[in-house]
This record gives structure tokens, sequence and C-alpha cells, in this order.
């Protein structure tokens, strides 16, 4: 018998914290089969938010560091100027790269820091109990947004990819969807452009990933990966709003 | 038949995600037990598994430890 897929080296024999279903753990499957396709898990420092993945050292073995919340761009920056030959990745949920970390995510982009970044976007912060994000749908009912998210109130949804495609320090920007095989294996090719965009030090990358909080949104595993499919993604398009040359 | 789909029970979390992305409806939510008090997916059909990886590629858990394909036999 032929093997098709193997569960990749890097992730180690701890079970996860994640809830049942809960997409991060698909995120951490891509990652860690990357490092092991591109040969980077030994130069590899992982940069783990606040947030559900706070214990993603546990469950992905490579060297790593833990940052207070939202600062982990700013601590990527730190290690990958300090360690220019580590291979640098920050990995966040949406509540703290796009809410408490936004201007350290911004500023690591606009000056073209050499890291990677996977942008988990689950609509809510998962960790403290569903609370909105910027993240979160107009519309959509949150422990803090009992009524649905209101815009005269509580502000429109954020696109980050969009936002950080239009300064200079990016060399790759795309958003990716983890609700079904397809659009797995289409968020695989963009985070390996990511990983590339690194590599061959053309400047900051970051894919966004949408994800599902079952938990929170009150939905089975199932129905949250439906519900991507119907609600989020016609808001947060799969797509790639900045290639630089050479990162194919 | 050596099994095409190979599930380590023990990380598995009852997500009925595989169960849900299969093409072929060849896995099922098993009545076991693991030490973790979840029911894991099985492979009940190895037959008509056609080795699409579709479960490893759902399976948020790396329970899906492996998927593998019958070589074509060469005369
Ligand atoms: C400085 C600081 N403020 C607030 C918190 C509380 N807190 C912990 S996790 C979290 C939100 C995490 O949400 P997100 O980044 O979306 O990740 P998820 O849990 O959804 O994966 C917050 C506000 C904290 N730990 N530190
Ligand atoms: S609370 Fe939400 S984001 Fe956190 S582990 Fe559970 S499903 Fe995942
Ligand atoms: S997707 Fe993984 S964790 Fe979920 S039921 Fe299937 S084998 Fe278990």
């Amino acid at each position: 018998m032929k093997i098709i897929y193997k569960k990749p080296e890097p992730i180690t024999k701890t079970h996860t914290t994640y809830c049942p279903g809960c997409p991060h753990g698909i995120a951490h499957r891509l990652v860690a089969e990357l490092l092991e396709e591109m040969n980077l898990t030994k130069k590899a420092v992982i940069v783990w938010p606040v947030g559900c993945s706070v214990f993603g050292y546990y469950f992905i073995g490579t060297d790593a560091v833990e940052a207070a919340h939202g600062r982990a761009c700013a601590m990527a920056t730190g290690i990958k100027r300090v360690h220019p030959e580590s291979f640098v990745i920050s990995y966040q949920g949406d509540g703290d790269l796009a809410s408490i970390g936004i201007a350290e995510t911004v500023h690591a982009a606009a000056r073209g820091e050499r890291i990677s970044v996977v942008y988990i976007n689950n609509g809510n912060y998962g960790m403290t109990g569903g609370q909105m994000a910027p993240t979160t749908l107009l519309g959509q009912r949150t422990t803090t947004t009992p009524y649905g998210r209101d815009a005269k109130l509580n502000g429109f949804p954020l696109h980050v990819p969009e936002m950080l495609a239009a300064i200079d320090g990016p060399a790759y920007i795309a958003r990716a969807a983890l609700d079904s095989p397809q659009h797995i294996i289409q968020a695989k090719k963009f985070l390996k452009k990511a990983f590339t965009a690194q590599t061959k030090d053309l400047g900051f990358s970051l894919v966004e990933m949408i994800s599902a909080c079952p938990t929170n949104w009150k939905l089975s595993p199932v129905e949250a990966m439906e519900r991507i499919r119907r609600e989020v993604l016609p808001v947060f398009p799969i797509g790639e709003f900045k290639v630089a040359k050479g990162v194919e | 038949m050596e099994k095409k789909v190979i599930i380590n029970e023990e990380r598995c979390k009852s997500c009925g995600l595989c169960v849900s992305v299969c093409p072929k409806h060849v896995l099922r939510i098993s009545e076991k037990l693991n030490s973790n008090g979840y029911h894991p997916a099985e492979l009940f059909d190895n037959d008509n598994c056609i080795s699409c990886g579709f479960c490893y590629l759902i399976c948020p858990d790396a329970a899906i430890e492996e998927v593998r394909r019958l070589e074509p036999v060469r005369k």
C-alpha cells in the first residue's frame, strides 16, 4: 500500500486542548506539514498568542515563545532580527491580532519584517467565552452583542488582509478557509507562499484562515463549517491580495 | 485487506467532521469509548474507501494518522 497522507512529524503526541471540531487543529497540521516538507522544523521559532492556542507549543514541537496578548508580531520581529537565520512564525487569533494587537501587526507589516503570520479568524474571542471580535459579522450574536452586532453601536467587521495589502512592506497577503477539504488544500498552497516569502527574504507575509468556533457559535462542528460557507465567506472572500515577485 | 485509513482512536474527539466529508460514506462514529470518553470514528467499509484523504485533511486532531492506497498490480 502506498501512503497518501501521514501525520506530520512536528505534531506532538500531546492531545490538543481544543474543543471537538475546532479548526485550530487543522491550521496546526498545515503549519507542521509545511515545516516538514520545506525542511524548516529545526530552524523554526513559533510565537504563540494569548487565546485558545496559548498552549500551541505543546502541540507543534519546535522552538517557541509565548507572547503577551496581541504582541506576537513585535516579539517575532525581535527574534527574527537577532536570529535572521531562524524561521519565525507568529500564530494569532482575531481578538489577539486584529484588536489588542492591531498596532503591532500593522507596523510589522509596514516595516516589511521577514516573519510569517498565521491569522485565525473565528469571528469571536473563543478562549474567554465568545465575546465580539473585530471580525464578528453584522447581526452576529455574541455574549457582548446579545441582539446581534449593530453597525451603529459596534462598528463594522475588519478586513485585515485587504488593509495590509494597501501598504508596501508585505510580500504576500492572502485569505483562505478551513471549512472543507478543497479549501484546506488551497489554504496549504497559500501558506506555502507565505513561508516562501520569508525563506526568500522578500518581506512580511500573512495568511488569514477563516475558522470556526463551534462551542461559542453554539453549533455542531459540521454545522459550524456550513455556517462558514453560508455566512462568513460572502463577507470575507478567499483570495490572494498581494503577491510579490518571486513568491511563487 | 489492510486498512486504508488508520485512525488513532485515543486522539479522536468524535467531532464527526471526517464522517461529514467522506464522499463514499465509509466512516462512522463507533460505539467504542476512548479513555477521554469520546466515541472514536471508524472505517467500517474498507473495500469502498477510495483513499481520497478527505478525512485526513479535515481532521482537527491528527487522529487520522495515515491514508493509504492499494498499489496497482503489475503483471
Ligand atoms: C492584556 C490582556 N487582556 C485581555 C486578556 C484576556 N483574553 C484572553 S484570550 C482573549 C481573546 C482571545 O481571542 P482570539 O485572539 O480571537 O483567540 P481564540 O481564543 O478565539 O482562538 C482575551 C481578551 C489577556 N489575557 N490579556
Ligand atoms: S472555544 Fe472556540 S476557538 Fe477555542 S478551542 Fe473551543 S472551538 Fe476552538
Ligand atoms: S475528524 Fe478526527 S477527531 Fe473528528 S471524528 Fe474524525 S477522526 Fe475523530
